[in-house]
Formats: structure tokens, C-alpha cells, sequence
């Protein structure tokens, strides 16, 4: 069963989609369910990769 | 031996951990870890180094997703390797059974314990779930890749 806008559903009754991203910056992988033309089931999972760097200094005695 | 200009590898990480007050006053609502949380935000939205503090404009709304965003899992504290002082959340952020129409792009961290304010801010791929899931998980909590680092 999965969860979906029409409530839970068979999985075997719905049409899986997936697909996947990758850069520099995430690797991003995604499910979709669909019910004939209709999209009942999107999940997404994100993998971040770049992370949020400071640089330090310190200043000299001038 | 020899003498060499350097910033203190353990004051990298201890700004990390609140122990270094530089100003005048520091006013602090705990003196245990803060609480994070981590709201999402529209493609449309604004979120950037100048956001100071969490806000509701622009934030993404849709069944099952609470304005705020989920807390943050804050079970390792702050370290230094080497160098560098680095921090990442314990686990995954994870919005479950959420339905998020309208695209979204962006995940702003923020100290819930210390009037919201902002930590940092990470982009991504624009994105809708429908009666899903969204889960970030994190990078490796390491010197070279955490998700905060102070090198």
C-alpha cells in the first residue's frame, strides 16, 4: 500500500515513475505513482553535498 | 621551535558550541543545546545570507507540513578536525506524507531556542511531493564535508 491523494492504494494498481538528479551540489532521487494520466504519489529524497564553508583570518599587528 | 599566527582550531569549534561571547551583552534563552528547525521554502522565495531569522514569507504551505518546519536532530555536538570546527545535524530531515504543490527550493536551519534565528541556508533542485515524502539526508560529519564548517 501507498500513501496517495485518493487515500492508500495497491501499488501494483498505480504505474511507477523514478527518475534522479546528480551535480556538485546534491544527489536528488524521485518516485512517482500514477493512476492513468493522473499523479497520485510524488516522494523526493534529497542528498545534500555541499556544505556551508567560513573561511578564518586573522589580522596582523600593522 | 617557532612561533606561528594562527586562529585557535578549538575557538572554531567552540563558537559552534555558544562558549565565546565577543560583545557586550549576551542574552541566552537556555544554557543547554538549542532546539533547530528547518523550514522549507518556495522557488519564489527570498532566502539568502541576509536572512536573519525564520519567517513565514515564503515559506511553503501544503497538507501535512506544519509552518515552522521540522525540529532538527542535534544529538553530536560541534567538533574540529584538523583545522576546522564542523557541525551536522544527527539525521535526516524528513517531512512526512506532506502534498507541496507549489516548487520548492530551498531549506533555511534555524535556532528555534534563540528567536529563530537564521544558521544557514541550502538550496536544491525545485521540487513538488504529492501526498509524500521529502527527506534531505545530510553529507558526512567530517572536516571535508559536513554541512556546517568554520575552516
Amino acid at each position: 500500500m501507498i500513501t496517495t491523494t485518493k487515500g492508500n492504494m495497491d501499488e501494483a494498481l498505480l504505474e511507477k515513475r523514478e527518475g534522479q538528479f546528480e551535480d556538485d551540489n546534491e544527489s536528488t532521487a524521485w518516485v512517482e505513482y500514477w493512476d492513468g494520466d493522473e499523479m497520485v504519489h510524488r516522494s523526493v529524497h534529497v542528498h545534500l553535498k555541499k556544505p556551508m564553508i567560513s573561511t578564518s583570518e586573522i589580522g596582523g599587528f600593522s | 621551535m617557532s612561533n606561528t599566527q594562527a586562529m585557535a582550531t578549538s575557538f572554531k569549534g567552540e563558537i559552534l558550541s555558544g562558549i565565546h561571547a565577543l560583545g557586550t551583552t549576551v542574552i541566552r534563552a537556555g544554557t543547554g543545546a538549542d532546539t533547530l528547525k528547518a523550514a522549507l521554502y518556495l522557488a519564489s522565495a527570498t532566502i539568502n545570507a541576509a536572512t536573519t531569522a525564520y519567517s513565514v514569507t515564503g515559506e511553503v504551505t501544503g497538507t501535512g507540513y506544519s509552518a515552522g518546519g521540522v525540529t532538527v536532530t542535534n544529538a553530536t555536538a560541534p567538533t574540529t578536525s584538523g583545522t576546522t570546527g564542523y557541525w551536522t545535524p544527527s539525521a535526516s530531515l524528513t517531512y512526512t506524507t506532506v502534498t507541496l504543490t507549489t516548487a520548492f527550493d530551498c531549506v533555511l536551519i534555524y535556532n528555534s531556542t534563540q528567536s529563530n534565528k537564521a544558521i544557514s541556508v541550502h538550496t536544491f533542485g525545485s521540487q513538488t511531493v504529492t501526498a509524500g515524502t521529502f527527506t534531505l539526508t545530510m553529507p558526512t560529519s567530517d572536516a571535508t564535508n559536513a554541512l556546517i564548517r568554520i575552516a
